[in-house]
């Protein structure tokens, strides 16, 4: 198992997963969201290749009804 | 005759964008877009809820007649608008960005520095840029130098409804912009959006507006006329205002 820091929340997972993998392990659609990797954004067509590694900090987002709301969250 | 909107080359039947935060149920929501007519909508980037079940905003939009226009709301910083506009570029696949770089969160009235950094930043990485502003005339000047595709004055604080508080600043926006000039925020009521299509705005962005509104889907329709009404009256062109009577009827033929 590794360490990740998912969505601001520490999460165990299995070892030498790609991003394709989490998102099906997440259950989320692949469809319209977007990945960061420790601040970097991870093209789609990567997700698939891109091996998820210890102590990653992963943002996973979408969209919601918005509207101008409350400061960014990703800054947490 | 054809009176189509065109930012960044694309066209636009509509001249009403909508937000889609506020509304009580994806259900109000999907059915207030409908009757706005809008062939735009604003959303905003946040976090995967990863504790389960939250459904999908796009499952309510009918996203083959509406384009998606992500915002950067809720960013204080140049810096985080860019990182905002990047990841919903990623998740929309679409090159255009409502950019939002708030100075106070009681006004949420933009911070223009950061704002023409991140306008600058991102049409350099080939976004097509619609800035939120102040109803500040030489501001939408540089966010023009700046490569913005249109530019998004304020009519008044965002979500206040007081309507356009300075028709003048308007008209010399207008006056001075070669791209397109969109009234954001500030609407309260069809009449708040009819004078601002009067004055020869080129488009009006509301969320509040209609969401708040205690029938939005009614609200929704009122605006979707308003904005109609108002483009058409700008378009014919009005009378000008004068003192005094002008009698309608001719006096010839009058008994004596």
């Amino acid at each position: 198992m590794i360490e990740i820091q998912l969505n601001g929340q520490k999460k165990e997972i299995r070892a030498a997963i790609t991003l394709a993998h989490l998102l099906d392990e997440l259950k989320l659609k692949p469809e319209r969201v977007a990945i960061e990797v420790n601040r970097e954004i991870v093209k789609r067509d990567q997700w698939s290749s891109c091996v998820v590694q210890d102590g990653d900090s992963i943002e996973i987002v979408h969209f919601v009804g918005g509207g101008s709301i409350s400061r960014c969250q990703t800054n947490s | 005759m054809s009176d189509k909107l065109i930012i960044g080359g694309r066209e636009f039947e509509s001249r009403l964008f909508v937000g889609t935060g506020k509304y009580q149920t994806f259900e109000l929501m999907r059915e207030a877009l409908a009757a706005s007519g809008a062939d735009v909508v604003t959303v905003a980037v946040r976090r995967v809820d990863l504790s389960g079940s939250a459904e999908s905003l796009l499952n309510y939009i009918d996203t083959d007649r509406m384009m998606i226009l992500p915002n950067t709301a809720g960013c204080y910083t140049a810096e985080d608008a860019i990182r905002y506009a990047r990841l919903g570029r990623e998740a929309g696949l679409s090159e255009f960005v409502k950019l939002e770089v708030l100075g106070d969160e009681k006004t949420l009235f933009p911070d223009n520095e950061e704002l023409l950094v991140a306008t600058r930043q991102l049409v350099k990485e080939g976004f097509v840029v619609l800035p939120y502003t102040n109803d500040d005339p030489i501001v939408c000047r540089k966010l023009e130098d700046a490569g913005a595709a249109a530019v998004m004055p304020l009519g008044a604080p965002i979500g206040s409804g007081l309507g356009i508080q300075n028709v003048n600043n308007i008209r010399i926006i207008l006056e001075n912009a070669s791209v397109p000039v969109i009234v954001d925020a500030g609407v309260g009521t069809a009449s708040d959006a009819a004078i601002a299509m009067e004055l020869g705005v080129d488009g009006v962005l509301m969320n509040t507006g209609i969401a708040g509104a205690k029938d939005a889907v009614a609200m929704a329709t009122a605006m979707n006329y308003a904005v109609k009404a108002g483009r058409l009256a700008f378009r014919a062109g009005r009378i000008p205002r004068k003192l005094y009577a002008t009698a309608s009827s001719p006096l010839e033929g009058a008994l004596s």
